[in-house]
């Protein structure tokens, strides 16, 4: 099947790859660009391990061809952590929280719980579970991940205390 | 400084937190992708595999390509198994949907699907066995000539004196439960990547699997090459949860193109391959009799276990793992002085079965459970009182199956968990909830898990291949820091820090000096893996063993270096002191390997050291509680709290053993609730994708709290007693104890899981 080249700025860097029109982002990203911290669950669209940031948005990268993304602007987890790899503070509140086991979904949860702290407004418990339950985890329970981003969300100013989680 | 038993953040976070993780499918670049082409069909013979013109540099590879390599055929040598065939590709006869029938290899993934949608496969289909009740039938279809009626195991114990049990008995409770197909769904489904090394001849497979040296034992096994030759590394897993214990036949396979064709070949399973042609678990039927005397007292248990093992037999646990651990564990953590049980596996054309956390104590803790809550009605009881009446509290006991149950809090463990639960404030809302036409349920569990068993446990199975040891060892580097090198395989379960916890407190290092190297057969010595509850028993055991030995060592050439004795050295804070005088082990170390005319005569050359742990077991002990509300017009059941009062031993880290807890729950709420494998009458999965088989999201699991207990075993060197599976053993039994407690009113109770919408309206409406 012929290529076809495209420009997707990762992370702020250019990468111009060929790919057939049937690539999914997730692949381009994982395959071309070669930036495998982005998994794959599902690639239906279910489990949202391959959640990624385009043009700030949370997506399924797994839903998009990469061709859609041409010309637009994605993050991954590589863009998380300083250049010197400290973690950020979502990243560190997972680490010192144990909001991850096995690792496998933690990007896409990194990157999904990034997007929502960066939406206008405070987060608050009703919210966090909202947005988080679109993702899946087979090892935590969800207890301290939930943990986590919300002693992110109220590191970074972003926590507004509502009723008590239930 | 202590560090083992501190809530240390896990060494292992870091990396996977920046997207550094290297789980097999991220290692992929430059291999040729293999696809699997799967059987259509549940049941029948094989007439053609054809492929049109294949691109140039693609294969397809069938069973008839495969002269020479044998057919995976565990072994159990007791329980009137029948040893049981899975060829790696079949030639004759398809057995299940999703059996892999024959792979492409193309350049990439897309091309290797496109090619396999091209195959032709005619196929002469047969009327398939699916259900137990099919398994059964008389004139049903035999799967395999060795099994006749499809009986691959059937175990059978009887106690003395249980018909007088009956006899005698004031009050018998029946019972027949159902639990469905599971399929443990790890995040990261299979994959396999197997690369010939042109130098040295030999093949590295990198695979997410759960039993690197077995994998590798048993692989080397069926191809006839010799295992000196194969490396298997287990890299980053994303989870596995038993199901990748298993030796399945896509790795042979990879391994066999790597070897013949010399390349790199890379097989990445999809999503619906992992949901219908993985390893499924839990379809069990069980039917229960108990004899009570009018106090409450036990008097014994009759059980008939029938398990739906799927089409093979798992390697290398065997379809025995379910229905014998079943057999072996009924009496749970009741007295019980007579029992008599029968326990089958049964051959069907489905998904084959294999260990999933908990294996069968799930389905045993729900018999159990709904058997106390039953007899209690039946007594008039109240259940707490009921179970409080026949639970063990003299250790150590041994059960009517030859166990040992070694010192536990099942008492405590229950009085803590309805202390804090506050029945009578439940009993309140639940009184002052019915009013308004809402169904509040309360359920309790209670349990112990058999855990940190070694050879003997395995043994004792009759198992052909006995698991069971683990074998740590530990070396000094000339500049003092310490590596650990393990047998064992953790994917999730932190056993690179809750290790070097362990070792850092023996050795008087911290952590952050102590390197666990694991996941390799050419870097760690033979040993079993991570499962059954068994790491920081039994790895955690030898690894303590390993520093011992190491530390004596140290103490040895310290004593020299000091002038002392060896018994005055002390090891802490990176020095070894005799009193006021001290040298840093870094020191020591160099002293050793560069100055060895100093001090070889003491234990000769380097710092190296070698132990073994091969426990026998212990007991770890819960009592869960559930509070649900269930919608009784849409049959919907929400969670409102879950409590665990868990005793595991001593926490070597809480951090770690909460978060086991934790998913282990949401996999039992999961298990009670929601996922269910669901085959149609021909043998098709209807369950193929996650919009189908549902595990859980964060809006489904409820907070979960969690009180610990730590009776310390003397049954293991680290004091701790395994619970990597409790959670998921536990929780079932106590949300269906609680859902029937909701719908007492209707006069119904849950005797099958999981608990659907569909299946709660179906019980009130026949109430009705």
């Amino acid at each position: 099947m012929s290529k076809t080249p495209i420009r997707l700025t990762v992370n702020g860097l250019p990468h111009e790859v060929a790919v057939e029109p049937r690539r999914t982002l997730a692949d381009a990203l994982r395959d071309d660009c070669g930036l495998t911290g982005t998994h794959l669950g599902c690639e239906h669209g279910v489990c949202g391990a391959c959640t990624v940031l385009l043009d700030g948005e949370a997506v399924r990268a797994c839903l998009h061809f990469a061709i859609q993304a041409d010309g637009h602007a994605i993050r991954t987890v590589e863009g998380l952590a300083a250049p010197d790899g400290s973690l950020n503070p979502l990243q560190r509140a997972f680490w010192e929280n144990h909001g991850l086991q096995c690792g496998f979904c933690t990007p896409g949860f990194l990157m999904l719980a990034t997007w929502m702290l960066e939406q206008p407004g405070p987060v608050d418990e009703a919210r966090l579970r909202h947005v988080l339950s679109s993702n899946l985890c087979r090892c935590t329970g969800y207890q301290n991940i939930l943990t986590a981003v919300r002693t992110a969300a109220q590191e970074l100013g972003k926590w507004r205390e509502g009723a008590t989680p239930a | 400084m202590n560090w083992t038993g501190r809530r240390l953040p896990r060494t292992e976070d870091p990396a996977l937190l920046r997207g550094e993780g290297a789980f097999t499918a991220d290692l992929a670049a430059g291999a040729r992708a293999v696809r699997f082409l799967r059987s259509p069909y549940a049941a029948g013979r094989i007439l053609s595999i054809s492929a049109p013109d294949l691109p140039h540099g693609a294969l397809l590879v069938t069973g008839a390509d495969l002269e020479g390599v044998g057919p995976i055929r565990p072994e159990l040598f007791r329980f009137n198994y029948r040893a049981i065939s899975q060829p790696v590709l079949p030639r004759e006869r398809v057995h299940f949907v999703g059996q892999p029938m024959a792979a492409v290899v193309a350049a990439t993934p897309e091309e290797a699907e496109d090619i396999a949608e091209a195959v032709l496969l005619e196929i002469e289909p047969e009327d398939p066995v699916v259900t137990i009740d099919d398994a059964l039938r008389p004139g049903a279809l035999t799967l395999h000539p060795e099994a006749p009626g499809n009986l691959v195991v059937d175990g059978v114990i009887r106690h003395p004196g249980c018909e007088a049990a009956f006899a005698r008995a004031d009050c018998i409770v029946e019972l027949t439960l159902r639990s469905g197909r599971q399929n443990a769904t790890p995040m990261e489904a299979r994959a396999g990547l197997a690369a010939y090394d042109r130098a040295t001849g030999r093949i590295r497979l990198t695979a997410s699997c759960q039993m690197p040296h077995m994998l590798r034992t048993g692989i080397a096994t069926l191809l006839g090459m010799a295992e000196a030759d194969l490396q298997v590394v287990a890299p980053d897993v994303g989870g596995g949860f038993g199901q990748k214990m298993a030796l399945f036949p896509e790795y042979p396979l990879l391994v066999w193109l790597a070897r013949r064709h010399r390349g790199s070949f890379c097989w990445v399973e999809d999503r619906n391959e992992n949901l219908i042609a993985s390893a499924h678990s839990r379809e069990q039927r069980h039917h229960l009799r108990a004899a009570f005397a009018a106090d409450g007292t036990l008097l014994g248990l009759e059980a008939d276990i029938l398990a739906n093992t799927g089409a093979f037999s798992c390697y290398p646990t065997t379809c025995g793992v379910e229905p014998l651990m079943a057999l072996a564990e009924y009496p749970g953590p009741y007295r019980l002085p007579t029992y008599a049980a029968r326990a089958r596996a049964l051959a069907t054309n489905t998904c084959p079965a294999a260990p999933y956390r908990g294996v069968s104590r799930p389905v045993v803790t729900f018999g159990l459970e709904r058997l106390m809550d039953r007899a209690a009605a039946a007594l008039g009881m109240d259940p707490v009182a009921l179970r409080r009446r026949n639970l063990v509290t003299d250790f150590p006991h041994v059960t009517p199956t030859g166990l040992t149950l070694d010192q536990a809090s099942y008492v405590e463990a229950l009085d803590r968990a309805v202390a804090a639960a506050d029945l009578p404030a439940f009993r309140a809302r639940q009184e002052a909830a019915r009013r308004e036409g809402r169904y509040l349920g309360l359920g309790l569990a209670v349990f112990n898990e058999r855990t940190g068993y070694g050879t003997p446990a395995f043994a004792a199975r009759g198992m052909g291949i006995v698991p069971g040891y683990e074998v740590v060892d530990i070396a000094m580097t000339p500049a003092g820091e310490v590596e650990v090198r393990i047998g064992a395989s953790p994917h999730g379960q932190g056993l690179r820090t809750t290790l070097a916890q362990l070792a850092a407190d023996r050795l008087g290092l911290e952590p952050s000096q102590i390197r666990v190297i694991h996941g390799d057969t050419d870097r760690t010595p033979y040993g079993w893996g991570s499962f059954a509850s068994r790491g920081a028993v039994i790895a955690g055991g030898a690894t303590q063993l390993a520093a011992d030995k190491l530390a004596a060592r140290l103490r040895r050439a310290a004593a020299r270096l000091l002038q002392a004795e060896p018994e005055a050295i002390a090891l802490r804070d990176g020095a070894a002191w005799a009193g006021e005088a001290s040298i840093p082990l870094t020191e020591v170390a160099r002293r050793v390997h560069q100055r060895s005319e100093q001090l070889s005569d003491l234990d000769g050359f380097n710092l190296a050291e070698t132990a073994q742990y091969d426990p026998g077991g212990t007991f770890s002990n819960a009592c869960h509680i559930a509070e649900v509300e269930v919608d009784a017009e849409t049959g919907h059941v929400r969670v409102h709290r879950f409590l665990v009062v868990e005793d595991a031993g001593r926490l070597l880290n809480p951090l770690i053993a909460d978060g086991q807890v934790h998913g282990g729950v949401a996999q039992g709420i999961a298990n009670a609730l929601l996922e269910e494998v669901l085959y149609a009458a021909d043998g098709n999965p209807l369950t193929g994708s996650l919009a189908d088989y549902l595990p859980p999201s964060a809006a489904e699991i409820p907070p979960i709290e969690i009180i610990h207990l730590e009776t310390e075993s003397p049954e293991t060197l680290t004091g701790a007693k395994g619970l990597g599976e409790g959670g998921a053993i536990g929780a079932p039994a106590a949300i269906a104890n609680a859902i029937s407690d909701a719908l007492s009113p209707f006069g119904v109770d849950i005797a099958e899981l999981p608990a659907t919408p569909a299946r709660i309206r179906a019980l009130i409406r026949n109430a009705r």
